[in-house]
């Protein structure tokens, strides 16, 4: 049965989508947010975290240049490219799947979502073979400074990534889902875009003489 | 859906995927004696955070407190690496 179908007081999204179409008639949607407020915690705190390693490889980078500099040029910096793309375009995709869950539209929901999902499990076929390339090459984990916050930090995101993974199979598989749940999984996954971005510019980047 | 609200998420994403490709080339095409462009890199991806930050996650509709957060956010460890890859 379709969700429109759904009486009314069954219907979660409703009363969102009223409050919304209420909102935006008195030009007053600033003023929400995104998902719930606790999940800002988290999504503050997580890239804190990130931005603290991000200062760590960049400190640590400045007492072994020629080592990190070094080390970069075995990564394949159209991998990591390829990959930020993907992400980015991940990412428009769960911004379209919002806005069919605001409007109802279950069909539109599932095929964005399940896009996106095909974007994130790329991402993960595209890391896993980086990865087994890096390490053909001669390079473990525990090779020098470089690899152990390549590995670490690529790492750490590459799970964020199949979490997200999950959240979004979820968000597409329920019969029914809630405006603040899929605004919760939207913002979550937008924040493993934005840790790649600078990932991307701080291991791929750096100019090679 | 409005079609110009649409059509801003798509510029923003064409910008987004323009920057990594101009990153990109810029990073591979130059070498390592134009020290600037590490930290000029960095800068940009930090940009491209905070319009993922503002368009995608909508914070530009949210309350102020949270929205003055993520800028903070973005200016205080944009500028520590940015500093930190011009060294």
């Amino acid at each position: 049965m379709p969700d429109r179908e759904l009486p009314l007081f069954v219907r979660t999204d409703v009363r969102h989508e009223f409050g919304r179409a209420v909102a935006s008639h008195g030009a007053a949607r600033a003023g929400h947010i995104p998902g719930e407020p606790g999940l800002w915690v988290f999504i503050l705190g997580d890239l804190s975290l990130f931005g603290a390693f991000f200062v760590g490889f960049l400190v640590m980078r400045l007492q072994e240049r020629a080592l990190f500099e070094q080390s970069a040029r075995s990564l394949e910096p159209l991998i990591g490219g390829v990959n930020t793309i993907v992400l980015l375009t991940s990412s428009l995709l769960v911004v379209l799947a919002v806005r069919a869950v605001r409007r109802m539209r279950k069909r539109a929901r599932r095929g964005l979502l399940l896009g996106a999902l095909a974007c994130a499990l790329t991402f993960i076929v595209l890391k896993v073979h980086e990865y087994s390339r890096v390490i053909a090459s001669g390079h473990q984990p525990d090779d020098n400074t470089f690899f152990i916050f390549y590995f670490t930090l690529t790492g750490i995101h590459l799970l964020h990534v199949a979490i997200g993974a999950v959240a979004l199979t979820a968000t597409a598989a329920r019969r029914h889902v809630a405006i603040p749940f899929a605004e919760g999984v939207a913002v979550y996954w937008h924040m493993v875009d934005m840790l790649w971005i600078v990932l991307f510019a701080l291991l791929y980047l750096e100019p090679v003489g | 859906m409005r079609p110009a609200a649409l059509a801003s998420e798509v510029v923003v994403w064409s910008g987004l995927v323009a920057a990594t490709v101009a990153s990109w080339w810029i990073a591979s095409t130059l070498g390592a004696g134009y020290r600037l462009v590490f930290p000029a890199v960095i800068a940009v991806a930090f940009v491209k955070m905070w319009l993922v930050g503002r368009y995608f996650m909508e914070l530009r509709e949210a309350p102020a407190l949270l929205r003055r957060l993520f800028d903070c956010w973005i200016v205080i460890f944009g500028l520590a690496t940015v500093l930190l890859a011009a060294l």
